[in-house]
């Protein structure tokens, strides 16, 4: 019953990494903290008025000592730099493998979408040892999708996408924050993680949470729905240009730049089309901005990114 | 001898007592006292809402007030107490009161300018004031957009008025002390003369100057925006919310060296008095100083660390955050040092001076962990962040308020205060303010984030225990406040330098005449010339 | 104590005149310094949002008026000249000159806000007023928006300040008609034209940046 921790725990790789880092950092606060209030102490009572304490050769400069207490701080900072800056760019380059699972944040609960079509609010399963990408967006103000077991903490900002990755290394549940104050319900937009054995993440995924369509097949039904499939034809006939292994490539514009189709150039095009048009297409796609939410965008994103999986094998259709 | 007849010389405060002689009086130190009044009326506004905070937090069912009064609490507490109280505090009072007499001059260069600045910091006030009554803002002090521009349903825009009023208070005291310290100054007294207080409140001015229009404009935005429903920073029209907060951090973090750095120039005063030494490094302090206020500038992106900047702008700024470290550190070892072979008097000042150097150089090394880039990500927005930036506002910029009330209260008055009172009522302080904010390093590490009303049951007993330092500290403020007043009626005569301290401010009487001295001082000899260890006559030979 | 003559002009916190113009003038450029800021913080947005969508900046800017805006640099600059003729009046002592000159500014400041007035007006008419009736035709809406909010609230922050130099013009005018300044006691008369120059230069970057991105495109 009582349970005080004073201490989260680490369930994830990085969280090893950020809290040998933290300890380094603790070493040097204590050490300077005590250097000083030693320091203060020590000749505050030995040089308190009256006491005999001899106060010959006193002075107030000493430039060699002043450029060590000036040197001996800059290096151990630029030291704590450098490690910190290596650890950081870790934090923020996904492994190649990483399973990406889809977040969207509102007031005040998190819609979180895995690829293989389950949906869930507020909770997030994921597999034991396997590295998980998030990628978030906000439907309305800027939240914050923080796991403090995983060390991991991404803002979550509207009208565009952030990602996060983390690899669980422990099985358990933790708590799942919102970190920016985000209006009346900040406090309950909490949720809980869950870390499973990778079979029990297969049947979770196999469970009641699924809906039965994969992300990217809700993606093409939409894709059809909203008529996308009648200007952007898989054969480069269409008044659009093919999606077919457009994912990731470079797109040449119509101003002469090139992009990269990434995810937030193809919300952008979906949202906004006229802004960036392809090369030798003319603006004449109407916007989706109020037809199509978050959740549903991801989907699209989904379905195009399987599309330029498809690259090869469509090649010879 | 002197002393007694000291109660019948014209002075500032019985130079005309009609409401008139204070509401439009010129004088830089009744100016002062009108702002030491204002603040002190903000700071237990402050204050209070920090109670319900505090009481709310004791049960992890937040069942005191509801979450939306909740959030207006915490908004409503850091937007007096940040702009209302700590940037003003000493810049305006007792920089107000000491700048002009510290460097000999009759009173600021611009006199009318201001009072001014006092009526735009009244009137800012209103308007916030107003907001609050008429049922609060709940964005947090931070303003963050779209919430603030399209989502909250409280009082936005007059807070926004209020606080983009205030911003000209501000700018107007730095303008006058820029000019004031330039120009003004006495025969003899050059730069490197100039005590740090002076020093440090020259480099707030310049940080005053530079800082605060951009908060002003970019408010101002916000308040467009929220009037017209549309607005630069609204990403439904390909605005940027990101954008916002880098205006805003562009001056709320240097405007965090506007409250430390005048805190820092009082500490520089008492340390040396106190220990009847001149100051270890004084040119590397005064530099220390200017280096704080100009990398202050370039650092506003360490706030934005798990915004989604990129991570090279991250690095960036994390090396130089790292950097603004150096100078601070260099302050903390100068004082140290200071004291070394000197012949210390343990006097209320000097407590709170030392409180300060304790607690600021805590403040200061969390910083460290927070420009720490992925031990940032961890704690950013966590109680971490709440303990580290209350040990600098409150252990530091709080703590040498304090020092600078007791140093220059019985020269402001006239009086002196019951020592034993004030000796214990820094005690307190200290423990109570510990109490309160240390368990928060722990919660927030555990990650607790900030601005939650209810939260998981583990983090229970270290909040119960923070409240609990919370009282204490409460009680801190609360018994200076009575010996203070008692002192006006009842205190002992001060005399003209009851510390035996150096500084011009010392020169003239107690309290000073309208015009602060009987003729220009002439400056000889450097800032804090104590003979060095050697234990001087007491106050009764001067 | 310094001159009889001149003792009468100096405030009591300063030693003499001297001083007393110094701190003056240090006292206006440090103001300046903060309204660099201000608008700083302005120009800071527009570029950040004119390099993110260069093409949505150039083809809302074609709904600008060159010649009004161009008429309109024209009369400031005269404004400066005139500004700059009040000063040496000032200088020369010659009061009618001072008071002649700066009327002459302050007509110039009002015509500038007039032909400003004028073209807010067709901006309302072509449901270009962001937040009350914008209306777009063509790509890139949004991002026109964020174009016309800035033109609007920079050009509008412009016009504010002119507003306040055309009122301290005024009190300066009548101090000048009250025989507050001499030869030797000017300096309010420099530190208004400081303020009023600064007014005139702020538009000379606003006129390129929002009236003339497509000419160079």
């Amino acid at each position: 019953m009582f349970n005080i921790p004073l201490f989260p725990t680490e369930a994830s790789t990085t969280a090893s990494r950020v809290d040998l880092l933290f300890f380094a950092l603790m070493g040097i606060i204590v050490f300077f903290t005590a250097l000083i209030f030693v320091g203060v102490i020590f000749f505050s009572i030995r040089y308190r008025q009256g006491s005999r304490a001899s106060r010959k050769g006193a002075t107030s400069e000493n430039l060699k000592l002043e450029l060590v207490w000036t040197i001996i701080p800059l290096c151990i900072t630029m030291g704590i730099f450098a490690w910190a800056s290596k650890l950081y760019f870790d934090m923020h380059v996904p492994p190649r493998d990483a399973m990406d699972i889809y977040v969207v944040g509102k007031q005040w609960m998190w819609y979180i979408q895995h690829p293989e079509g389950n949906r869930e609010i507020d909770e997030l399963h994921v597999p034991l040892g396997k590295p998980v990408r998030l990628i978030l967006t906000s439907q309305d103000v800027i939240h914050d999708f923080f796991i403090p077991a995983f060390r991991v903490k991404q803002d979550v900002i509207p009208g565009r996408y952030t990602t996060e990755w983390f690899e669980a290394t422990k099985v358990g549940e933790y708590h799942l924050f919102c970190a920016q104050y985000c209006g009346t319900g900040h406090a309950q937009m909490v949720g809980k993680v869950i870390v499973m054995q990778p079979w029990e993440y297969e049947q979770w995924l196999s469970g009641k949470s699924s809906t039965g369509a994969t992300m990217s097949s809700s993606g093409e039904q939409l894709f059809t729905q909203f008529g996308c499939v009648t200007c952007h034809k898989s054969d480069n006939t269409g008044r659009g240009p093919s999606l077919i292994g457009l994912f990731g490539q470079k797109v040449k514009l119509q101003t002469g730049q090139t992009v990269v189709a990434d995810m937030d150039y193809i919300r952008e095009s979906i949202l906004d089309p006229t802004a960036k048009v392809v090369a030798t297409y003319q603006p004449v796609m109407p916007t989706f901005k109020n037809q199509i939410d978050q959740a549903q965008l991801m989907q699209l994103i989904e379905y195009v990114k399987s599309l330029g999986k498809q690259q090869t094998a469509s090649k010879g259709k | 001898m002197e002393a007694s007849e000291s109660t019948d010389h014209v002075n500032y405060l019985n130079n005309g007592y009609g409401v008139k002689s204070w509401l439009l009086t010129t004088d830089h130190k009744r100016i002062a006292i009108l702002y030491l009044i204002s603040i002190t009326i903000f700071f237990m506004i402050g204050g209070f809402f920090a109670l319900v905070i505090r009481l709310t937090l004791l049960s992890p069912e937040g069942t005191l007030v509801s979450a939306d009064t909740y959030n207006k609490m915490f908004t409503m507490h850091g937007i007096t107490m940040i702009f209302f109280f700590l940037i003003p505090s000493i810049p305006a009072v007792f920089g107000n009161f000491l700048v002009p007499m510290m460097i000999g001059a009759r009173d600021l260069a611009f006199p009318k300018i201001n009072l001014l600045s006092w009526y735009v910091y009244i009137v800012g006030g209103m308007f916030t004031l107003t907001a609050m009554v008429m049922g609060g803002v709940d964005t947090g002090w931070t303003f963050y957009t779209p919430f603030s521009s399209g989502y909250s349903h409280t009082n936005v825009v007059p807070t926004v008025i209020g606080v983009f009023i205030l911003g000209f208070s501000s700018i107007l005291t730095g303008l006058n002390f820029i000019v004031t310290i330039h120009k003004m100054r006495a025969p003899g007294l050059t730069w490197f003369r100039l005590p740090l207080f002076i020093w440090a409140h020259y480099a707030t001015s310049v940080i005053q100057i530079l800082g605060t229009p951009v908060i002003a404009i970019t408010l101002a935005l916000v308040g467009f925006e929220r009037i017209a429903g549309v607005g630069i920073f609204d990403p439904n029209i390909g605005g940027d919310p990101i954008l916002f907060q880098h205006l805003f951090w562009f001056y709320s973090h240097p405007a965090v060296y506007i409250m430390v750095l005048p805190a820092m120039g009082v500490v520089s005063e008492v340390v040396t008095c106190f220990s009847r030494r001149k100051l270890f490094g004084y040119r590397q302090m005064a530099f220390a100083s200017m280096a704080i206020a100009v990398f202050g500038f370039l650092v506003w992106g360490h706030h934005m660390f798990v915004s989604g900047q990129s991570v090279y702008a991250g690095m960036a700024f994390s090396a130089l955050s790292f950097l603004v470290a150096i100078p601070s550190a260099v302050k903390v070892f100068n004082w140290t040092a200071t004291l070394y072979k000197g012949t210390i008097r343990f006097q209320t000042p000097v407590l709170y001076a030392f409180g300060f150097i304790g607690l600021f150089t805590i403040g200061g090394l969390t910083g460290i962990v927070l420009a720490t880039l992925p031990v940032d990500v961890h704690v950013h927005d966590t109680y971490f962040v709440i303990a580290h930036f209350h040990y600098i506002m409150v252990g530091g910029a709080v703590m040498g308020y304090m020092a600078a009330l007791h140093f220059w209260w019985p020269k402001m008055t006239g009086k002196l205060y019951s020592e034993g009172w004030s000796k214990l009522a820094a005690l307190i302080l200290f423990v109570g303010f510990n109490l309160t904010f240390f368990p928060q390093f722990i919660l927030g590490y555990l990650g607790m984030p900030r601005r939650y009303h209810i939260y998981p049951p583990e983090f229970q007993v270290l909040n119960v225990l923070s409240t609990a330092g919370a009282s204490i500290l409460g009680l801190g403020y609360i018994i200076p406040f009575f010996y203070l007043m008692w002192s006006l009626r009842k205190g002992k005569t001060a005399g003209d330098n009851p510390w035996n301290a150096k500084g011009l401010e010392w020169l003239t009487s107690s309290p000073p005449p309208t015009f602060n001295f009987e003729k220009t001082p002439i400056v000889n000899e450097e800032a804090y010339a104590y003979t060095d260890g050697v234990f001087e006559e007491d106050v009764a030979g001067g | 104590m310094a001159n009889e003559h001149s003792s009468h002009y100096v405030a009591h916190q300063f030693d003499d005149l001297e001083q007393q113009k110094e701190a003056g003038t240090l006292g206006m450029w440090t103001f300046l310094a903060t309204e660099i800021l201000f608008f700083g913080g302005m120009f800071m947005a527009y570029f950040v949002y004119r390099f993110s969508y260069p093409d949505a900046f150039a083809a809302a800017s074609h709904y600008m008026d060159i010649l009004l805006g161009g008429i309109n640099t024209g009369v400031l600059l005269v404004s400066s000249l005139t500004m700059a003729l009040a000063v040496h009046a000032a200088q020369e002592g010659k009061r009618k000159q001072i008071i002649l000159f700066l009327i002459i500014t302050m007509v110039f400041g009002v015509t500038f806000l007039v032909i400003k007035g004028f073209e807010y007006h067709h901006k309302y008419v072509e449901h270009l007023v962001p937040g009350w009736n914008f209306e777009y035709k063509g790509p890139n809406a949004g991002k026109a928006e964020i174009y016309f909010i800035l033109y609007f609230v920079m050009t509008g922050f412009h016009a504010l300040h002119l507003i306040i130099g055309i009122g301290v013009l005024s009190v300066i005018a009548m101090m000048t008609a009250r025989g507050n300044f001499t030869k030797e006691y000017y300096s309010p008369v420099e530190v208004s034209g400081l303020y009023w120059h600064f007014i005139d230069i702020v538009w000379i970057f606003l006129y390129p940046l929002l009236y003339l991105i497509h000419v160079h495109k």
